[in-house]
């Protein structure tokens, strides 16, 4: 009763933004409230609506969120995946400034050409492709899935790293160095297009699917030879 | 005693009954025309089956001095190939071929059975190097056989397995990362996962590796004997998976709990799943046992050492290693 009465109360303070839709804080209250509480306060589980607070999390993982289209979240419960945000780019904006004013650090700048492609290939192998495979294509967890890389930006692969979204562990800067990022996201443009030698991709799956298709192609290898060495029944 | 006996008579009547065999029949009529000799083919066929056999043997020199992959599956590739243009050249000029106008009538009664027997043996009869080919062959396949058998050298030592034992933790050794920087336990934050060495140790030696992750101490539900093992939620288990041995390089790290599964550390290559907080017991995947853990204490100046060396045996189980 008091916690409504308080949403109420700020519902009420909050009404003369409430005209102007495109303020960050009207469209917090209007999409973000029921489950990031009040100024970013958060909602302890046990109702239908509940969510981490955002005080301290900044317009990096705001931004993030936002732009992957991970936020909003039907249902709490859910993995968030990538898809295109109801919010239009002014919105987003508007919103990642008013969570952003509840503090934490701001949006990552990488710069992607500074970076080494073969350097990052090596962080990306040590530290990444366990979950989303050394060609970026995304993987399998106990409990979850990791995303194929393909569609994320340099920023948001920059701020992913830094936040370590869903069940992602978060690398400090001790671990990786902005230096060090920009360099995985070097890797990660290559990996983008990458160069098949062999002239298939395969789905850049790896050696399993390569070897059926290999299989496959010896197969008919060895039948055409049968057909060369033996000789048809009458 | 008993059985020592019955394999004792086994033996014998093995022994007395050796060459016994069925009454040679006088030789029947030849069912095979002799047959064109071809010395050249049976030469090149000798070759071929000794050249797959050295091959074979390169294989095994090659395992032994380092087993470079390529070079490895060469060896094998060009083995097999030899084996099969000589069987290819076998079929074609050393194996008598009969246009039959009709097919062979199924092999029902004995006599016809015995027909066909004949046909083989004979078949044979236009060799002129038999006993060269006989030796290629044997060679060919003994030496392929080693071949495939040589890589089991790799299921681990046999005879000393105190290597599988050995691990250089002791009381105080120093964590370092990577590049042999000292770990600090404030640089352990909640929902990162570190690699650690200790200082001055091999860092290829199975035992050296471990992951270290700071648990919420709320959460910490460690074994009685282990309660001062985690120095401010920090926990250190060694890498090597207890199943394959792979490397636990993923960490599951739930970035907001309450909706989501709870962390845990996950090997890449079968999905074995080991919780940090309850001592490295498995939650899910093949692994059979729980990571070993590594008893940890902070130093005078933050930085993390070994309080002890690891609650287990490190690595995948072996003979005695169960539990």
């Amino acid at each position: 009763m008091r916690r409504a009465a308080l949403i109420l109360g700020l519902l009420a303070l909050a009404l003369p933004q409430l005209g102007s839709a495109e303020t960050g804080a009207g469209l917090y209250l209007q999409h973000c409230v029921s489950c990031h509480g009040p100024n970013g306060a958060g909602v302890q589980p046990g109702g239908d609506h509940f969510g981490p607070p955002l005080q301290g999390v900044g317009a990096q993982a705001a931004d993030f969120y936002l732009r992957t289209g991970y936020m909003p979240v039907e249902n709490a419960s859910d993995q968030p995946v990538r898809k295109s945000s109801p919010f239009t780019d002014s919105e987003i904006r508007a919103l990642v400034g008013y969570i952003a004013s509840f503090g934490g650090p701001p949006i990552p700048q990488p710069q992607a050409e500074r970076g080494n492609p073969s350097e990052g290939m090596k962080l990306f192998t040590e530290n990444c492709s366990g979950c989303h495979q050394v060609a970026a294509q995304g993987g399998l967890v106990v409990g979850g899935t990791a995303p194929q890389l393909d569609a994320a930006t340099p920023t948001q692969i920059a701020e992913a790293i830094r936040i370590g979204p869903y069940l992602m562990p978060k690398f400090t800067e001790r671990q990786l160095s902005d230096r060090n990022v920009d360099s995985i996201i070097a890797y990660l443009q290559v990996a983008k297009n990458p160069d098949d030698r062999g002239g298939w991709g395969i789905g850049h799956l790896g050696p399993i699917p390569e070897g059926l298709v290999a299989w496959l192609l010896a197969g008919a290898a060895l039948v055409g030879v049968a057909m060369v060495i033996g000789a048809r029944a009458p | 005693m008993k059985r020592a006996g019955r394999w004792l008579i086994a033996g014998l009547v093995l022994f007395l009954g050796r060459g016994e065999r069925a009454k040679q029949l006088p030789p029947p009529e030849p069912l095979v025309e002799g047959g064109e000799t071809s010395p050249r083919a049976e030469l090149v066929v000798g070759a071929l089956l000794f050249l797959a056999a050295g091959l074979a043997i390169a294989f095994v020199v090659v395992y032994a001095a380092g087993a470079d992959t390529q070079l490895l599956g060469l060896a094998l590739g060009l083995c097999l190939a030899a084996l099969a243009v000589a069987s290819v050249v076998t079929a074609f000029h050393l194996t008598p071929s009969e246009e039959v106008e009709e097919p062979y009538p199924e092999p029902r009664h004995q006599i016809e059975t015995e027909e066909v027997d004949q046909i083989v043996r004979e078949s044979g009869r236009h060799l002129t190097r038999r006993k060269l080919l006989g030796i290629a062959a044997g060679g060919a396949g003994a030496a392929v056989g080693l071949a495939f058998v040589t890589p089991l050298a790799s299921l681990g030592p046999v005879f000393d397995t105190s290597r599988l034992r050995r691990q250089p933790w002791r009381k105080g050794v120093r964590l370092v990362d990577e590049a042999g920087r000292v770990l600090r336990a404030d640089e352990i934050e909640l929902g990162t996962l570190h690699t650690a060495f200790p200082e001055g140790a091999d860092p290829e030696e199975l035992g050296s590796p471990i992951v270290v992750v700071r648990v919420e101490p709320v959460r910490l539900d460690l074994p009685e004997d282990r309660r001062d093992w985690a120095p401010g939620g920090i926990v250190a288990y060694s890498k090597i998976c207890t199943h394959a041995a792979c490397a636990v390089s993923l960490y599951r790290a739930p970035h907001y709990e309450p909706s989501r599964p709870r962390p845990a550390l996950v090997c890449p290559c079968h999905y074995s799943t080991f919780d940090p907080a309850t001592g490295g017991t498995v939650l899910f995947g093949p692994a059979g046992r729980p990571l070993p853990q590594l008893p940890l204490m902070v130093g005078p100046k933050g930085e993390l050492l070994a309080l002890g060396g690891f609650s287990g045996p490190v690595g995948p189980s072996w003979s005695g290693v169960r539990r």
